[in-house]
């Protein structure tokens, strides 16, 4: 939860109300709030943090990240299934009642 | 240990460091506030490749790890009910409360949900208008502008079966209760790069020049650390104490205004507890009165549930810097990511986790192999 992620942009829509867009990191596209960068636009990209774009950043440096966070598999663990992850760190007990 | 060669730029790398070398003269104990630099620092074996006169204190910015046990069961409290959907983000699952965790409740029938962003949870209570539906809302300055946004539109579009439960932290705060305490070996601040792009940097100078400590605004990949280590060093040799933006492609001074604005109409601040270390004045956030129908502790009446905390997690003295994780005797014994004891072993963000995780060398042989599974499993 505690990681901000860089993301582009590839379409942004009015949905009650709300300014939303759909960003693409690294593969993984997600639904995201633009509501305090209200005037990001297509192509561009921003960081990222629980769903709410919170500032801009430059193509280069975002890419950059990117590339970093997929090298150390942190998209996995971004976007992966949380109770995999929690059950896995927690052992196999935890394994089988995710599976439930 | 790790190599220079693994970083992604390693001749940049290695300029930084030895620019370090070249300019430091004495010791210095420079303190990371945000978990996420925790684990860059931990994981890349940064604290290693540096000079021995500066030492990496890690400080208490893992939300996961200071949300007080009492919110915790709070939060079970309120996840154990019939009729409530309670939303979380994953990190939350296994920190444990008195006896259990989220995992436990929902194994026992609760209706636990990860959810990826907070307006996920709105979503889900718009779409189950007979279930109660309560988001954990915790975290430092970066998620309580989602949290807010997501009040304000529960309350705009009325949705009335939507609650929050709020432990939401702020840094400054925790940096002057950090430069008050009388153990206090801290000489200059890594500030957290993510938190200033939303607040901006407008908080610091007054801390700056009040303890006469230098702030560097840091990210958190491995070169943004070094760059932050280097500007501090360089302060702290030429004896000034200014605060200095080290992640300029990310932080404005300004920082994002309409997020500012947006806290500042949702949010009041207020004392929080921070767990290990006790209440904070100041040091975090509740709901403005305006929008109490919000606040979960309110609508399910929780708030006579009070917990103490185990003595035998030295977490408070982690997360202040005083400890290292693997000076407590718990640590890799009877306290593991697997059986954690503290949420400082929960989160891969918290100290005792990441020396567990990428320290192997210090653990117990029998553990080490152990530590390696999970190393190779968590991330
Ligand atoms: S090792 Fe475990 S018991 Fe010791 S301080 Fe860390 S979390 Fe607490």
């Amino acid at each position: 939860m505690c990681l901000a992620v860089p993301g582009r942009v590839l379409g942004v829509e009015e949905r009650d109300g709300t300014r939303m867009a759909t960003v693409d990191f690294g593969g993984v596209v997600k639904e995201v709030c633009l509501e305090y960068l209200p005037d990001l636009e297509v192509g561009e990209y921003a960081i990222v943090h629980v769903g709410f774009a919170l500032q801009r950043l430059d193509e280069e440096s975002a890419r950059r990240t990117l590339e970093l966070f997929e090298n150390l598999g942190m998209l996995q663990e971004e976007f992966g299934d949380p109770w995999e992850q929690a059950a896995r760190a927690g052992g196999e007990d935890l394994a089988r009642e995710v599976r439930r | 240990m790790k190599y220079i060669d693994e970083f992604q730029d390693p001749a940049l790398a290695a300029r930084l460091l030895d620019d370090i070398r070249a300019s430091v003269t004495r010791p210095w104990a420079l303190m990371e506030v945000c978990g996420g630099q925790t684990h860059s620092i931990i994981r890349h074996g940064i604290d290693q490749l540096l000079p021995d006169e500066v030492e990496l204190i890690h400080g208490p910015g893992c939300p996961v790890c200071v949300t007080p046990l009492e919110v915790i069961d709070k939060a079970l409290a309120i996840a154990s009910r019939p009729e409530v959907v309670f939303c979380s983000f994953g990190d939350m699952l296994r920190v444990p409360g008195t006896g259990r965790d989220l995992f436990q409740v929902r194994s026992e029938g609760g209706d636990v949900r990860v959810v990826y962003s907070p307006l996920d949870a709105l979503r889900i209570a718009e779409e189950n208008p007979d279930r109660e539906v309560v988001f954990f809302g915790i975290g430092f300055e970066t998620t309580a502008p989602p949290n807010a946004m997501t009040v304000h539109q529960a309350r705009r579009r009325g949705i009335r079966n939507f609650s929050l439960l709020v432990s939401h932290v702020r840094v400054p705060p925790a940096i002057e209760a950090i430069m008050q305490s009388p153990d206090c070996r801290v000489q200059g601040f890594l500030a957290a790069g993510h938190v200033c792009s939303v607040m901006g940097t407008h908080e610091y100078p007054a801390l700056a020049e009040r303890f006469r400590v230098p702030i560097v605004v840091t990210g958190f990949e491995p070169l943004d650390i070094l760059e932050g280590v280097r500007r501090t060093v360089r302060q702290l040799e030429r004896g000034e104490h200014r605060v200095d933006n080290a992640y300029p492609r990310a932080v404005r001074d300004e920082g994002n205004p309409a997020a500012r604005a947006m806290l500042d109409d949702v949010f009041e601040v207020a004392d929080r507890a921070w767990r290990g270390i006790g209440v904070i004045p100041d040091s975090g956030w509740r709901l403005a009165a305006r929008y109490r129908d919000y606040d979960a502790e309110h609508r399910f009446q929780v708030g006579d549930i009070a917990t103490l905390e185990p003595a035998e997690c030295r977490s408070g003295e982690v997360l202040q810097g005083l400890l290292k994780p693997h000076e407590c005797e718990a640590f890799g014994t009877t306290c593991t990511p697997r059986t954690p004891l503290g949420a400082t072993m929960v989160s891969s963000e918290g100290a005792c986790a990441a020396y567990y995780l990428y320290r192997r060398l210090d653990l117990p042989a029998a553990n080490a192999a152990a530590a390696d599974r999970e190393a190779s499993s968590v991330v």
